[in-house]
């Protein structure tokens, strides 16, 4: 084994430990502290696959501004140090949604044609490459142009939602 | 390589020659690489006693008073004492409070603040890691300190360290964004994200090319450390001491060093971006890089213990109006601004980084500042007219506010300052 196979096995049972933990802690706060390891474990991943701005990326948004959003809540919400059940009466169909996802992801995984050998070397200007792909008409600048559009409007519901009533 | 030059380097390259006399090249390069975070983090952590000891000096001398002088010349040992003395305290863990977060936010507040300085360049070629993303990184990593403050005052069980939490989630987070938005000013610049190329394209440092950016990072630099006029989140006079209130001994230490470290880190940043780095005239012929980066970076700490020493603490309210409504709309104007006077300039034939140019670019810079506090003036005044109060009343209140001109009349003009700013932006 190489030490990048040794490196990833490590980070992998990082980042799925952490998911467990979120999903078997008894304490709410403990869920959101092991979302995080598991993004972090993600982010660590991007580094392993020399997609720097990825792994940036990843930390800045997901740990810096959503993890601590949910941690925000997470304090809001009553009996802070306590601990919450596990279940709730909508466990059925998070059955079903999660087995479904299981389902695609396996079916992915067996069915796709994974590439073989040495991965092509990573271009020194990838983040150019990245930040023109972003605005150019030909490649993504659609998709992207439609993202800023759904924020946009989740921005002006959430401030719809959170304005004073008069 | 010239000693004098870079020492560092010539250190290190006459301990690879030694190194490479009994060992494997990995063997050197994993030994190197060690040496390299290592000597980085005794780095942060001499800078750390060394800005305490400014610090403490420097308020003392600005209140009158004399500070630290007993131990040793000037009393510059007085860290080292009060190192000591931090071990010797009892370590208290409070009732019910939550162990294993409890342990683990003093570590990560201080791996937060010193794992900054692994992409900061000290000199050509004296960087720890010169990683694509330079910037992108050490916004990344530096938002874990919020992460750690919210883990301590969660885990302490304590109603004043969970009002501090709250509190720097709001400020924090929101600015976070004045600063981000601010050093995507050099960045465009400059065309990289790594910070030794854009100390590279300053051969005019880009405070004089974009000093509306270098103001807002520096702002929102020191809101981001918590320090003072911005240090709501260990208020003692309101919250008594904030998310740290339960912690003892070393681990309150840490809580220190992490905010010491992390101002000094700021301090770095901002040199790098604005004030050209490691760049600076020759000394008798002989260039001192290394030196001229950290004459700077220790200079603008001092600024920020001037502040400290003169400035007192904002309002909630007045911080996240002086936020929303005066740094991001000023920083989004500012997004449109300066590549549209860097296209002009260009077009009329300034190569970029020349005198002439940063001229142009410092013109449309000044006027947008202008702009802004002619508008914040005037949302301001129309709020005062509006409200209608006693002619004395506003004297008095005017008389007040001299020092908080712009962000008193934000926290009154509340919609009005934020429309025409906004509008103006497009």
């Amino acid at each position: 084994m190489t030490t990048l196979q040794v490196m990833f096995i490590l980070i992998s049972l990082i980042t799925l430990g952490g998911g467990l933990y979120t999903v078997i802690a008894k304490n709410l706060m403990h869920s959101a502290l092991g979302l995080i390891l598991s993004l972090a474990g993600v982010a660590c991943l991007y580094g392993l696959l020399e997609a720097s701005f990825l792994a940036g990326a990843q930390v800045l948004i997901y740990i810096g501004a959503i993890a601590i959003l949910i941690i925000f809540a997470v304090m809001l919400t009553r009996g802070v140090m306590g601990s919450f059940p596990r279940v709730n009466d909508q466990w059925s169909y998070a059955i079903i949604v999660s087995l479904a996802l299981l389902a695609v992801l396996l079916v992915t995984l067996f069915r796709f044609n994974w590439p073989q050998g040495a991965p092509a070397a990573v271009p020194a200007d990838s983040i150019a490459r990245l930040g023109r792909a972003l605005v150019d008409p030909g490649q993504y600048a659609l998709p992207f142009e439609m993202a800023s559009v759904l924020l946009v409007a989740a921005l002006i519901g959430s401030i719809y939602v959170a304005r004073d009533k008069k | 390589m010239n000693v004098i030059n870079d020492p560092f380097t010539w250190l290190a390259g006459q301990l690879v020659n030694w190194l490479s006399t009994f060992m494997p090249a990995n063997g050197v390069s994993i030994t190197m690489a060690v040496l390299r975070a290592a000597s980085l983090g005794i780095f942060a952590l001499v800078m750390f006693m060394v800005m305490t000891w400014i610090e403490r000096k420097g308020v003392a001398r600005i209140q009158n008073r004399i500070g630290p002088n007993l131990a040793g010349p000037w009393g510059i040992f007085q860290p080292l004492a009060d190192g000591v003395k931090a071990l010797t305290k009892e370590d208290i863990t409070p009732d019910h409070a939550d162990r294993i977060v409890y342990n683990i936010a003093p570590i990560l507040s201080a791996v937060a603040a010193m794992i900054v300085f692994a992409a900061i360049p000290f000199g050509p070629g004296l960087i720890g890691a010169d990683i694509n993303i330079g910037i992108l990184y050490i916004l990344a990593v530096s938002g874990l300190g919020v992460l750690a403050i919210l883990m301590a005052g969660w885990s302490s069980n304590n109603k004043y360290a969970l009002l501090g939490a709250f509190r720097v989630v709001a400020q924090l987070v929101s600015y976070e964004v004045p600063l981000v938005l601010s050093i995507v000013a050099p960045v465009m610049l400059a065309g990289s994200l790594s910070l030794v190329t854009i100390v590279e394209k300053q051969p005019v440092w880009f405070i004089l090319v974009l000093p509306a950016s270098a103001v807002i990072v520096m702002l929102s630099g020191m809101a981001e450390v918590g320090r003072s006029p911005f240090d709501l989140l260990d208020a003692e006079s309101e919250i008594i001491a904030g998310h740290h209130i339960e912690y003892s001994g070393m681990k309150f230490a840490l809580f220190f060093l992490a905010e010491y470290v992390h101002a000094f880190g700021v301090s770095c940043i901002v040199t790098a971006l604005f004030l050209g780095g490691w760049r600076g005239p020759d000394i008798a012929g002989v260039t001192v890089p290394w030196l001229w980066f950290f004459i700077k970076a220790v200079l603008l700490f001092n600024i920020m213990v001037w502040a400290r020493g003169t400035l007192p603490r904002l309002r909630i309210d007045q911080l996240m109006a002086f936020n929303w409504k005066f740094l991001v709309p000023l920083s989004l104007a500012s997004l449109i601004v300066v590549p549209l006077a860097d296209r002009l300039a260009q077009g009329m034939g300034l190569t970029q980084g020349s005198w002439p140019w940063a001229l142009v670019m410092l013109a449309f810079n000044v006027a947008m500042i202008l702009w802004a506090f002619a508008l914040v003036s005037a949302a301001g005044r129309r709020a005062r007219m509006a409200a209608q109060v006693p002619a004395e009343v506003t004297a008095a209140e005017s008389h007040d506010e001299s020092g908080y001109g712009e962000e008193h009349g934000l926290a009154h003009g509340a919609d009005a300052g934020h429309a025409p700013a906004a509008a103006g932006a497009h």
